[in-house]
């Protein structure tokens, strides 16, 4: 991502936080659904949903960053995003419109940034007042993060 | 290359010439005699070695040909079928399958076929050195474009054959001559227009310029047909006049014998002497024409990927008319109603197709078979007669793509194990032969396919101390077993009866293999048997892995689907009954102790507590094992779609899939092999 001089991107919200997907890993955006629980996976994965005929894991993106998870609200939504091999749904408390983000304004990870583990965090950006982290997404669902989460599989 | 679009076609079709030349070459063998079995044998390395050629696949061809050479010869009676002969033509279409296979890898298909070429002209030499300089002809002529020699001077000898053939059984050898019209734009079209008409009222046997180049375009305006007809000169033209934009036809009768046309007054001889060969040449010319048939027969292959597309899509649509149904349902809108249910019908009936064009007849996976166990009864030295019924037997196609491997498998351990030899077999009272059968049919939702042979049968005895000393089994153990079980350890991983291992069988890895295989499609294997009469293998598979019933039942307030296939049934158990056994909840059912799961247990499932009197529990089987899955309600039978739960999730754990009901939420389906252990 780093050659590229427009970061193109939809933010989402978390915890009153703003971060950035790529733009063109994202599938579609869905309002909250019947999620079917999975038993025996990652907290953090909430189960399954059907999209268009095909069965896809849905993330709570607020569990996975180790924040408090809340009842969804009318804004909540799901973040389809496309990987290689499959795709998945993040929940969000909201997702905004896509946004240009100049290279320049994108700053490495500061080293703490809260509580939050910040190997999945590219990089920081201001535009105007806002601050926006950009999420590193295949450190998001990157096997080993949740391989102890998910222990109980055995 | 634009060859790579052909490329899809040639191997398949190779594949398929191949399978023939298999097929035909082990019917030769059981009856030497038979031509119209050489006829057809020729007929595919010709075919073989023109395609091979085309795609520029040189020493496919040059194997071909010499083939082709050797059973020419034994076409014109120059050569008699010998077992050695048939041994070095199988040799030969397993080297050339071997090179088919290498084009499919994406390898050139060169090959060193000098041996087998050298052990072909051998034969070829050995009986009629002169032979190959009568064999040299057809292949240059195949070589030669087609401006050198006149029209049809040059026939190779198939071709003058089916002339022949064609005399003596009063046909008309016609040649035709189409001048196109000045002003014709679409050139191929009509030819094509033109062929049509000719391979309605009979065959092409040639064509100058070749069909390619008429298809091509590559021709002026007139071009000339070799014809194999029953109607007269008269007859065919008029036909052929039907087609427009064609200046003139020329229909004369064609004597490859003097290369020459003459008038039809000869064929009135022709005719006398054919009759006396008519039945034997007829039964030819229909085989003959069965082949082209199958052929020109309106089939196209599609990618299994389309049609897994397609059915998705249907599902979607499935799921929006179980939507609309409800909602024309509460609507109460008469007209709504019976549009949704016209709908319905006719998705159902499509659902029907689409299912169906899934499934491949299991000849598929069976036809290789004979040649397989031909190979190795040689091999072996045993004498073994195969017998396979319900080749036509209709299977998913991804179960046909799973289970050769494990047949094959157990083939060969049948007639490595099972089948005695000839000596044996004498001094048992047993007919010299061995007999083994392949067996194939439906019943119920399921296809069963047997294995049996009437061998030695499985040593109780043998297998339980093998097994006792391989640790699979205790002492104590063995005693307890019944016959069934103990047929069942063959099949557990590091196991192997016979007492010398052979390159047949007898690695003792082979059997648990296949037992997996066969319990990853969802069957199951049972093995039956009688010492010294023979073993039974019966493999038991689902129709389709896409489609399977199920029994929906509810956790609180989650829906899981448990397959019908591991179901034995269904039970309301009350609280009393349930018995403590090692601190294990265990249930009387029918005499047998049966294991208690709880699924809220397993799944974790968020639970209020409420204790209820009775539980409904779904009584699951595996192999011979038992347990009780305790739920809270059962919702109903369904067809279900089955779905993976994504690369994501990867193996979860009891579950084997997911399916989307008719409300469009996701069921999860319990993998009830992982729940009995």
């Amino acid at each position: 991502m780093e050659e590229v001089s427009n970061y193109k991107s939809i933010v989402i919200e978390l915890d009153k936080e703003e971060y950035a997907i790529p733009v063109e890993v994202v599938g579609a955006i869905e309002r909250m659904q019947h999620i079917t629980r999975v038993p025996k996976t990652a907290s953090f994965v909430k189960g399954v949903i059907n999209l268009r005929g095909v069965v896809t894991p849905i993330i709570d993106l607020r569990e996975r960053f180790g924040m408090s998870s809340i009842e969804s609200t009318d804004s909540t939504r799901i973040i389809i995003v496309q990987m290689e091999n499959f795709s998945v749904g993040f929940i969000v408390d909201a997702a905004y419109d896509v946004l240009d983000i100049p290279e320049e304004s994108i700053e490495p990870a500061p080293k703490v940034i809260g509580t939050v583990d910040a190997d999945y965090i590219e990089g920081v950006a201001k535009v105007g007042k806002r601050l926006i982290m950009l999420l590193q997404l295949d450190r998001v669902l990157s096997q080993e993060s949740f391989v102890n989460a998910k222990g109980l599989e055995g | 290359m634009e060859n790579n679009e052909y490329l899809e076609v040639f191997i398949e079709e190779s594949k398929e010439h191949i399978q023939s030349l298999n097929d035909q070459l082990l019917i030769l063998e059981k009856e030497p005699e038979n031509m119209g079995t050489v006829g057809e044998i020729f007929r595919s390395a010709h075919t073989l070695k023109g395609m091979a050629a085309t795609m520029g696949y040189q020493d496919l061809a040059d194997l071909t040909h010499k083939m082709e050479n050797v059973l020419d010869l034994v076409r014109n009676d120059q050569l008699k079928i010998t077992t050695a002969i048939i041994d070095v033509i199988f040799q030969a279409v397993d080297q050339l399958e071997g090179m088919v296979l290498d084009i499919v890898d994406g390898g050139d298909g060169s090959s060193d076929v000098q041996g087998l070429v050298n052990k072909l002209q051998a034969i070829e030499s050995k009986e009629d050195p002169e032979s190959i300089n009568t064999q040299e002809a057809p292949t240059t002529n195949e070589k030669t474009s087609p401006s050198i020699y006149g029209h049809f001077n040059q026939l190779d000898q198939f071709e003058t054959a089916i002339l022949d053939q064609s005399l003596e059984s009063s046909h008309y050898n016609l040649e035709i001559k189409v001048k196109l019209n000045e002003n014709c734009l679409l050139k191929a079209a009509r030819v094509y227009m033109v062929f049509e008409v000719l391979e309605q009222v009979g065959e092409v046997i040639k064509s100058d310029p070749s069909v390619q180049e008429l298809e091509e375009e590559n021709f002026e305006l007139e071009f000339h047909v070799l014809l194999v007809t029953k109607d007269t000169p008269e007859e065919v033209k008029k036909k052929i006049l039907k087609v427009s934009e064609i200046e003139e036809v020329t229909v004369s009768v064609f004597d490859h014998h003097k290369q020459e046309s003459i008038s039809s007054t000869t064929e009135s001889e022709a005719e006398d002497a054919g009759i006396e060969n008519r039945t034997e040449n007829k039964q030819q010319t229909d085989n003959k024409k069965k082949t082209t048939k199958a052929v020109t027969s309106k089939t196209i292959r599609v990618n299994i990927d389309r049609l897994d597309g397609l059915m998705n899509l249907f599902e979607e649509l499935v799921i929006d008319r179980g939507r609309l149904e409800q909602i024309s349902s509460s609507l109460k809108h008469a007209e709504l109603q019976e549009t949704v249910e016209r709908m319905t019908r006719i998705s159902g009936d499509l659902q029907n197709i689409i299912l169906n064009m899934r499934m491949v007849p299991i000849e598929q996976v069976f036809n290789r078979f004979p040649r397989m166990v031909r190979q190795l009864s040689k091999d072996l030295g045993k004498k073994i007669n195969l017998e396979i019924v319900g080749a036509e037997t209709e299977l998913d196609r991804t179960v046909i793509d799973e289970i050769g491997d494990p047949l094959v498998h157990l083939i060969r351990n049948a007639l490595d194990h099972g089948v005695e030899t000839p000596e044996n077999r004498k001094a048992n009272g047993k007919n010299e032969e061995g007999h083994l059968l392949l067996k194939a049919y439906h019943s119920g939702n399921h296809v069963f396919i047997e294995i049996s042979d009437d061998g030695a049968g499985i040593n109780r005895d043998k297998v339980v101390s093998k097994a006792i000393a391989n640790k699979v089994i205790t002492d104590e153990e063995a005693s307890q077993l019944s016959d069934k079980q103990v047929y069942q350890l063959i099949m557990s991983s590091g196991f192997s009866t016979a007492d010398v291992i052979s390159d047949v069988s007898g690695r003792g890895v082979g059997l648990d293999v296949v037992k997996n295989t066969i319990e990853s499609l969802g069957g199951s294997i049972t093995i039956e048997s009688e010492e010294g009469k023979g073993s039974l293998f019966s493999i038991q598979l689902p129709l389709t892995l896409s489609i399977i019933s199920v029994l929906l039942v509810e956790v609180e307030k989650e829906k899981y689907a448990v397959p019908l296939s591991s179901i034995i049934e269904t039970a309301i158990i009350n609280k009393n009954d349930i018995l403590n056994a090692h601190n294990k909840k265990v249930i009387d059912f029918r005499g047998k102790v049966v294991p208690l799961i709880d699924l809220k247990n397993v799944f974790e499932v968020p639970t209020e507590e409420e204790d209820d009197e009775l539980y409904s529990v779904v009584i699951i089987r595996k192999g011979d094992k038992m347990a009780g899955l305790v739920v809270d309600t059962f919702i109903g039978q369904q067809e279900i779609v089955l779905k993976s739960l994504g690369d994501y999730l990867g193996n979860v754990f009891a579950i084997s899939g997911a399916t989307i009901l008719g409300d469009g939420q996701v069921a999860l389906i319990v993998d009830t092999n992982t729940l009995i252990n």
